[in-house]
């Protein structure tokens, strides 16, 4: 019988780890910078998070725990598959709770828990360089970037407002971050930009395809860009949580049937456990108990 | 032409590729609200030459010095990169032969006119669009085009769209390179008599490279012959054209068709 294959802990190798570390501790020293690094093949494809399956790889530690949400859901593909990976090759504890976790690895989402001291954010990023789509040399934008030249960022706010009449960017929404380096927060929702701002924990963003690593320290000053005459906002949503009743939170739009029906629910499944648990009940969280 | 200094100081410029000459032994001042001509054949130069003064191709030797708006004289190859960018996107203007070498093709009108503003810190959308909107009255194209994208503009729009982008932050020194080039007669016409009212209301000054002798009658002041990479023959634009002194230029002056 073949033995199984033996993974050095979390999977990478020694090198290749410290190698990400200095990037990392690089990226803290300069918030908001994106800083070069060698990314590796990882046994996933790219787009599945492999940038912050490599920084995450390279912080953790047999005692900490990991959360990885995927669009808000510990339960969707993407979340299920890393954490199996990271109990497989690093034998840590894996949690779905936001305020067990010391680190948590997410795609799209912050959670809704505020996050304290000694927790680590890591995102997975798919395109690191907020300016892409307007310049598409990366010899420019660098300059750009060192340059402090960033009017061009307000030529696509510009273009929203002149289309739409308001901001439509709702994701990727650019941050300046420290009044130096404007950065993209990766696909998470602009509600979410807020909770970036002077947060406790420590927030690093990882592009595997782009061979990218940034970071935003704690209690760093993180600003969304906007107008004087239209200044930022985040998404409101009419009614509360269909399941838990919470306001104020993000909501995923759930289709119930063929003929219309519909309702909203938190995107972060762990706030809403954790909320239904305490008792709270939403406009239709009683007929869910009820249909089970 | 009131103030007591140049503007723009060249001396002994010259630009090799490797051992072949791309232009050498130009030097001239540029004053305050003064139009140059750079006329000449293919091959002559002038591009070469117009490249190298707007901080775009360091030259070989020579210096170019320009006066700040302090009143100081910088050598531009002297400042720094951050320096040099800045310069460009406020004090001077490059409009292009091409429109889409200096145009975002892919955003709106008024978003390219308002670039340069946000770029110097503009932060409120009302004032950069009412900004837009007046420019894009000035280079005559209509209020109900400025949430177009110039792909959708015809060539003589285009260019006056480049144009409006380039003056919005109240340059001093505007290059041009062959700004009528691919546009017909009649575009060029309005084209040159927009130009020619605006070099003159806002005392801009501009170095126009062109082979077209009518666009350096109609638009200049000053004019310079180049061949073979050197300038041959420098003057007033109407004593040039009327009294050409070199051979070539004499040879240039009377190969214009007569319709």
């Amino acid at each position: 019988m073949t033995t199984v294959a033996q993974y050095n802990f979390a999977y990478l190798d020694e090198q290749t780890k410290r190698m990400i570390r200095r990037a990392i501790l690089k990226a803290v020293a300069v918030p908001g910078y994106q800083v070069p690094f060698s990314s590796r093949e990882m046994p996933m494809p790219y787009g599945w998070g492999t940038g912050g399956v490599q920084v995450t790889a390279s912080i953790i530690g047999p005692s900490d725990v990991l959360k990885v949400i995927d669009q808000g859901a510990d339960d969707t593909t993407n979340a299920v598959s890393i954490r199996a990976f990271f109990a497989k090759v690093a034998q840590v504890e894996t949690t779905t709770r936001t305020a067990e976790a010391t680190i948590i690895q997410t795609r799209h989402r912050i959670p809704e828990k505020p996050l304290g001291k000694g927790q680590i954010l890591v995102y997975q990023v798919p395109i690191p360089e907020p300016l892409r789509y307007l310049e598409p040399r990366e010899t420019e934008t660098r300059k750009m970037h060192a340059l402090e030249e960033y009017g061009l960022m307000h030529v696509k706010l510009y273009e929203d407002i002149a289309r739409h009449g308001r901001i439509a960017t709702t994701f990727a929404y650019p941050v300046k971050v420290e009044g130096r380096y404007v950065m993209d927060p990766s696909p998470t929702p602009k509600f979410d930009n807020p909770k970036m701002h002077m947060s406790a924990a420590l927030q690093l963003f990882g592009a595997g395809r782009e061979h990218r690593i940034y970071a935003v320290p704690p209690h760093t000053e993180v600003v969304s860009l906007d107008f004087e005459d239209h200044p930022f906002t985040i998404q409101h949503f009419p009614e509360p949580c269909a399941l838990c009743g919470a306001r104020e939170v993000y909501l995923d739009e759930v289709i119930l049937d063929d003929h219309g029906g519909h309702m909203f629910v938190c995107s972060d499944t762990d706030h809403c456990e954790d909320r239904r648990a305490a008792g709270h009940v939403g406009p239709l969280g009683v007929a869910q108990k009820a249909a089970e | 032409m009131t103030t007591e200094q140049p503007l723009l100081r060249v001396s002994n410029l010259a630009k090799y590729y490797g051992s072949r000459l791309g232009c050498a032994d130009v030097s001239f001042e540029l004053w305050p609200g003064e139009v140059l001509a750079i006329v000449g054949e293919s091959g002559s130069g002038k591009t070469t030459l117009l490249n190298s003064l707007s901080a775009t191709l360091e030259p070989s030797a020579g210096e170019t010095l320009y006066r700040m708006r302090d009143g100081q004289w910088r050598n531009i190859y002297d400042l720094s990169e951050a320096e040099r960018r800045f310069l460009v996107r406020t004090d001077w203007g490059f409009v292009h032969q091409n429109p889409a070498d200096g145009l975002r093709m892919t955003v709106s009108a008024g978003a390219n006119v308002g670039e340069r503003l946000m770029a110097v810190g503009d932060r409120h959308y009302g004032n950069i669009r009412a900004t837009a909107l007046d420019w894009l009255g000035r280079v005559e194209i209509a209020a109900d085009r400025i949430d177009d994208q110039p792909r959708s503009f015809s060539g003589g729009m285009r260019q006056r769209l480049q144009i409006a982008r380039n003056l919005v932050t109240g340059p001093r020194l505007v290059f041009m390179d062959e700004p009528t080039g691919g546009l017909d007669v009649s575009v060029q016409a309005r084209l040159l008599d927009l130009l020619r009212g605006l070099v003159g209301e806002l005392g801009l000054a501009a170095i126009v490279v062109t082979h077209d002798l009518a666009v350096a009658r109609l638009l200049s002041h000053r004019m310079m012959v180049m061949k073979d990479g050197h300038v041959i023959e420098a003057g007033l634009t109407d004593r040039v054209l009327d009294d050409p002194r070199e051979p070539y230029t004499q040879l240039l002056v009377s190969s214009i068709l007569q319709v």
